[in-house]
């Protein structure tokens, strides 16, 4: 018999979850996160309201029994929202526990296997984002971005774009899970917007059909000097479309203004 | 700012500037520590890939296209009859700049053609990243070139400023280049080199004592050779790559397969197939040379004197030394394992670290990622299931071939196709 748990999605909410299965002395376990909630036929399902502190001692404890690599894997796993992977860093959990120790670099474990591609995942569409996002300079001079990733990786990608760009004001927007972050020369918060109209909104990104760009002049120069620029550098002889693809996937290319233009 | 004009100048300085092949951004330690823009000091990073699948990381451009030179395999030479234009110090700048907030790139590559005089062209691009460290105070990366014949007060400056410096050899061998580019002298190559490696040796001692020491060249200096222009071998080639390496403790070196631009007996003729294949391979054996611990003589020698281009270069070492194997996985030290054909360095790491915990079988080898078509002649592990028939070289080379189903293929089958 499993018992489902649901959460509210937050990684303090998985981490509590842990807690509770510990706490009642859950047998097997299964984690969903609300959204995703199916009723089971059989066994019970219950939902865990998320509390901060208990979170933080499974976090505590889960820290002292882990390298720095270890917990960095794990928070990227968990950001992947892979169906079901919930499960397998609980499984991850119980293993530590267990041992007294986490199972440091143990390939040839399938559950830490796992764990380590997903969060490989995750650090190459994190790196995707520093490459491909890409700022306009819209009113009140905040540089803007648009971006839909695989994964959240908002969180992860915030320091980077903090430490490079300390001296403009800068808002990046994730459409896909609706909000965002916001760098006011000092600090980063997060942020959610309210589109007017969400369809123009999404179209801050590029070509918008039958409609006068909105930007200013130079902006507009500057993208078509971009634009430009990237036409120059290819070399025609050399073409090879399966390499390009692979490098830069279509699901990127319409906020990428040299794919669309 | 003066848009179309500026847009025509980007269009002929960017397109002569693309045959140099480096774009790396990575290795500088700059950081920005002054809440000023920009930040080098993590990884590379990639903003585009043009449509030849080859990274766009930094405005590449020339300062201006003007040259007194006429080197036989350049867009640029003298007396090729194109539109010659350049950019002001102040526009190089801007662009850089506006390009740069937007997260286009991660800095800049300012490369020239050299007009009056070396000096006056190196005074120019040191002018450029002068002024945008100094009143721009901007951290991104900015890769100079080093112009052959430039003083080496000159240099010392520019590495003040930049994170990377670079000379291009373009000619691997002496002779080629007495053949295709006459007005220059091998020494005017070495040159600029010798005089960054000592000055990055300079400083690097120094600030072991002295803590405000600035930086130089925090990102090195590589070189680039043009391959497929003059008939040299690939060993030629790679001995020459490793000469810069050991000698001027170079980042890079880059291989670049010539792009015919001009009309001359001496070179191949417009429209010849790019070598990219062998670009590949001599790539590969960069990569041996640098991270798996090959030297330069186990590949290539006398006996074999290029590159095979059917299969990769450490496969073929390794079919040349079959008395070396099979390598036992769970025993094997690092060395040996980065020899595998088939296993890559992330690979050697996994399974150092994984047969702490238990004697790794097939199973494990395959979900860690190695690949077991190419290795699983080579190797045993913990599995009774192994490669027990005493094959020869060609018939391993034979099997993996007909099994795996390279991209390249298409550009070494010598058989003619019946059906093309």
């Amino acid at each position: 018999m499993t018992d489902t748990l649901t959460y509210d999605g937050s990684f303090n909410g998985l981490l509590t979850t842990v807690f509770e299965i510990y706490a009642h002395k859950i047998k097997n376990p299964t984690i969903q996160t609300q959204l995703q909630a199916q009723q089971p036929l059989f066994g019970t399902s219950s939902s865990v309201v998320t509390d901060v502190d208990k979170a933080q001692r499974v976090y505590k404890r889960l820290q002292e029994l882990s390298t720095a690599g270890d917990m960095s894997m794990f928070y990227r796993a968990y950001l992947s929202e892979i169906r079901g992977i919930e499960n397998t860093l609980y499984e991850y959990c119980r293993m530590t526990f267990t041992a007294g120790k986490a199972p440091t670099g143990d390939y040839g474990n399938t559950t830490l296997l796992k764990l380590s591609q997903a969060a490989k995942m995750v650090g190459r569409e994190k790196h995707r984002m520093e490459a491909f996002i890409r700022f306009h300079l819209i009113d009140g001079d905040i540089y803007y971005a648009n971006c839909e990733p695989d994964f959240n990786v908002l969180p992860l990608i915030s320091s980077h774009f903090k430490n490079r760009y300390a001296d403009q004001r800068w808002v990046i927007y994730d459409l896909k899970r609706d909000f965002g972050i916001s760098y006011d020369l000092d600090s980063v918060q997060e942020i959610t917007i309210k589109f007017n109209d969400p369809g123009l909104q999404r179209g801050i990104t590029n070509k918008i059909d039958g409609q006068e760009s909105r930007f200013r002049e130079s902006e507009n120069n500057y993208r078509n000097l971009w634009n430009q620029y990237f036409k120059s550098v290819n070399i025609e002889s050399r073409k090879n479309m399966k390499l390009h693809l692979q490098h830069v996937p279509k699901r990127y290319w319409k906020y990428l203004s040299e794919k669309v233009a | 700012m003066n848009y179309e004009r500026i847009k025509e100048k980007l269009e002929i300085l960017a397109d002569a500037a693309k045959y140099d092949v480096s774009c790396s951004s990575s290795g500088s330690k700059r950081k920005n520590t002054t809440k000023g823009l920009g930040d080098s000091s993590g990884m590379g990073i990639c903003h585009s890939y043009t449509e030849d699948g080859r990274c766009v990381s930094l405005l590449k451009i020339l300062l201006t296209n003007v040259c007194i030179f006429d080197c036989a395999y350049c867009v640029t030479r003298k007396s090729n009859d194109i539109k010659r234009v350049a950019f002001t110090v102040q526009e190089v700048v801007d662009l850089t700049i506006n390009f740069y907030r937007r997260n286009y790139i991660e800095g800049l590559f300012l490369s020239s053609g050299i007009f009056k005089s070396p000096d006056a062209t190196m005074e120019r691009l040191v002018r450029v990243a002068k002024k945008l460290r100094l009143e721009e105070n901007f951290n991104g990366y900015i890769h100079l070139k080093s112009i052959p014949g430039a003083s080496d007060e000159l240099m010392q400056e520019a590495g003040l400023y930049a994170d990377r410096l670079s000379v291009n050899i373009e000619i691997p061998t002496k002779e080629g280049l007495k053949l295709l580019a006459p007005d220059k002298d091998h020494k005017d190559f070495i040159q600029p080199m010798k005089a960054v490696k000592n000055a990055i040796d300079l400083y690097k001692s120094e600030k072991k004592i002295i803590k405000s020491t600035p930086v130089y060249a925090p990102a090195g200096q590589s070189t680039q050779m043009i391959v497929g222009a003059t008939g040299e071998s690939d060993r030629d080639v790679m001995y020459s790559a490793h000469y810069f390496y050991n000698k001027f403790q170079m980042k890079r070196v880059y291989y670049s397969g010539y792009v015919p631009v001009a009309n001359d007996a001496r070179l191949p003729a417009i429209g010849t197939e790019v070598p990219m294949m062998r670009e590949n391979r001599l790539y590969q054996t960069d990569w041996l040379l640098r991270f798996y611990g090959f030297d330069i003589r186990e590949i290539l020698n006398d006996q074999h004197q290029n590159l095979d281009m059917d299969i990769d270069p450490k496969l073929s070492w390794a079919l040349r030394h079959l008395d070396q194997f099979p390598v036992n996985i769970n025993r094997a030290d690092k060395r040996m394992l980065a020899r595998i054909p088939g296993v890559g360095l992330k690979s050697v790491h996994k399974i150092l670290s994984a047969r702490r915990y238990r004697k790794l079988g097939w199973e494990h080898l395959k979900a860690i990622g190695i690949s077991i078509n190419r290795s699983r002649y080579f190797i045993t592990c913990d599995s009774r299931d192994f490669e027990r028939r005493d094959l020869t070289a060609s018939q391993i080379k034979n099997q993996i071939l007909s099994t795996s189903h390279s991209k390249y293929r298409n550009n070494f089958n010598q058989q003619l196709s019946l059906f093309a």
